[in-house]
């Protein structure tokens, strides 16, 4: 297999795919560098190609930059937290033999397939709507007043919409790692005593642990440039502007590039800190 | 105290009746042992015991108290199971303590009943160490401890040594007897390997498709197979059975003999053949003798050193005390 021979011709095989992803990826990535660095304002015809680290200051000391990294990780977390407990949930759920099982593991899929800004609009015409939405129909039946989710707890209904988008991921994940188990384990515990609760808390939930911290890993990778979902409900007005969001507003509404790019390089440096930290994290959970 | 008694236990998996229904009485401190070929519901015979399956019918005692609808943890068993079922992601100390923390029993009375079997199974030092890092003997050691220190009525074992290398299951099989000696506890233990079933078993139940074929003690099994299936199944290499003229002249529809019992002659004797595969193993040779009037190679036990190679003819005498006769049914002839 790895001769001298066919590694190079491995290496020359690879090399377009490689070549062509490094341009992608560093090509956007020098671009914005540079306008970091730079005064740019289009519509006020301003360029300044060196300005320092003048961009750098002014985002991080703006009072949006704080509340905006806190708002990013408010919802991470609450879509994290909904996602793993109704992900193991489901995946235990689903791992018990029932009629129509390949269909409902299809559907409990689906979800995954909806387009973003497709899920939100749909959760914020048909569910969150006061006028028409099907909670309102709800409060109402029950003869409550109906809730305005959307500007009552925005934070919450955004949470709540990429929570159902990413659920089914995380399930399908977590029920892989649960079928996995051996079924002897799980009647050693019963031999030994163990009732339902425990033998969850103490062979079910440890197996589970290197599933979850995958989906902890990839899930918080993309979590963190949710955009689609701001952008249809809330334009990220009340409190619900994260750090992308708010890059969104400094380049496309302030027409500053500049200051835009800097917040760009700001999140990518902060999401290659968390990558890193949840990296160490998964390493420290696959050695055992 | 450790009887366990079961009373027309039946278990059907939907329309298929695995275990048609049985009885057996297993005496408290006797080592029991399940064998039969796989496929026989050893296993499930053993899992109906432990409660991991429902039985379909009849009742299940253990010390004369009806278990059938206990769970398993309330039944007072212990089982050691085929892959050892540690749990991987807690040390040996945890694991064995498991079963005590599920009870719990205090702190100090842990602790003294882990260092107690880790004395017993030489794990001392491997106490703080994961399943994963142990070596295959060393775990299933692991999940004996586990079992011990619940103190059970009676340990279940199902075919605990095959995943275990040749050498290293004769020491197993040893250090399990011995543990049988020394806590005098009732041992229920289920095997395909009929050597673990003779070197072990205080008494053997032999199964066939769910039935017990017969109940006894090795040697009683050995001397006096009920039947051909048992006659074939116990003892290796496997008996010899023969039909066909031979056995009329002893009044049967089969005789069995063992390869031990066949003597090699000089000339004459009852059959002669070619001599095929021979097996030396030092200590004895086996040959596989074939015959012409008869289809299947018979086996024999010769001594360490015998002239004989392949082809060669050879002369065998049967010894008359040790021919078993069985009848048309394949039962054994007095």
């Amino acid at each position: 297999m790895a001769t001298e021979h066919s590694k190079s011709s491995a290496r020359l095989m690879i090399a377009p795919a490689v070549f062509v992803l490094l341009v992608w990826m560093l090509v956007p990535l020098c671009m914005t560098l540079y306008f970091s660095f730079a005064d740019y304002r289009p519509m006020r015809g301003t360029f300044d190609a060196w300005i320092g680290f003048g961009n750098y200051a002014s985002f991080l000391t703006s009072s949006s930059f704080l509340s905006s990294v806190m708002v990013t990780l408010q919802m991470v977390a609450g879509i994290l937290l909904i996602t793993i407990g109704g992900g193991v949930a489901l995946a235990l759920l689903l791992d018990q033999p029932m009629f129509g099982q390949g269909i409902v593991r299809i559907l409990v899929i689906a979800p995954f397939f909806v387009m973003p800004t497709v899920s939100a609009l749909v959760w914020k015409n048909m569910f969150f709507n006061v006028d028409n939405g099907l909670f309102s129909y709800l409060w109402k039946f029950f003869g409550a007043q109906p809730y305005d989710f959307l500007s009552q707890s925005p934070l919450l209904s955004i949470v709540v919409i990429v929570a159902w988008q990413w659920l089914p991921f995380a399930t399908l994940i977590l029920l892989t790692a649960v079928q996995s188990l051996s079924s002897e384990q799980l009647e050693a515990a019963e031999m030994d005593g163990a009732p339902g609760y425990s033998r969850f808390w103490y062979i079910i939930l440890p197996h589970l642990s290197r599933a979850i911290t995958v989906v902890i890993l990839i899930q918080t990778i993309f979590l963190l440039s949710i955009f689609a979902e701001i952008f249809v409900t809330t334009n990220g007005a009340f409190g619900t502007r994260t750090l992308t969001y708010l890059v969104y507003q400094r380049v496309l509404e302030s027409q500053n590039i500049g200051l835009g790019s800097a917040g760009g390089i700001v999140a990518v440096i902060l999401a290659n800190v968390v990558a890193i930290f949840l990296m160490r994290i998964v390493g420290k959970n696959l050695d055992t | 105290m450790g009887r366990i008694t079961l009373d027309k236990v039946q278990k059907k998996f939907g329309e298929v009746e695995v275990i048609p229904p049985l009885d057996l009485t297993i005496e408290d401190g006797e080592f029991v042992v399940f064998v039969g070929p796989s496929g026989c519901g050893k296993s499930t015979l053993l899992r109906l015991i432990a409660g991991l399956e429902d039985v379909s019918g009849g009742e299940i005692r253990i010390d004369g108290k009806p278990a059938t609808d206990l769970p398993p943890a309330k039944r007072g068993l212990a089982m050691v199971f085929q892959s050892y079922a540690l749990y991987p992601h807690m040390s040996v100390r945890k694991n064995i303590a498991f079963p005590m923390k599920m009870a719990g029993m205090d702190q100090a009375e842990q602790d003294r009943r882990i260092a107690k079997a880790a004395e017993a199974l030489n794990l001392t030092d491997y106490l703080d160490r994961r399943p994963g890092q142990l070596s295959g003997g060393q775990r299933q050691r692991v999940a004996i401890g586990r079992a011990i220190v619940r103190e059970p009525a009676a340990f279940l074992f199902d075919e605990p040594l095959s995943n275990l290398d040749a050498a290293l299951r004769v020491g197993m099989r040893m250090e399990i007897s011995e543990l049988h000696s020394t806590l005098k506890t009732t041992m229920v233990y289920v095997t395909h390997d009929q050597v673990e079933a003779m070197t072990m078993a205080d008494k053997i139940v032999v199964l066939r498709a769910g039935n017990i074929e017969q109940v006894g003690s090795p040697l009683e099994l050995y001397k006096a197979p009920r039947n051909t299936f048992v006659a074939g199944f116990i003892g290796s290499p496997k008996m010899n059975l023969l039909t066909g003229a031979i056995a009329d002249k002893h009044n049967a529809t089969t005789i069995g003999i063992r390869p031990e019992h066949l003597d090699v002659v000089e000339s004459g004797g009852t059959f002669t053949g070619r001599v095929g595969v021979a097996e030396h193993l030092g200590s004895d040779t086996f040959f596989h003798v074939h015959i012409p009037e008869m289809s299947e190679p018979m086996t024999v036990r010769a001594g360490g050193e015998v002239g004989l190679r392949h082809g060669d003819t050879i002369h065998l005498e049967p010894r008359a005390e040790h021919i078993h006769r069985f009848d048309a049914q394949g039962l054994r002839i007095a």
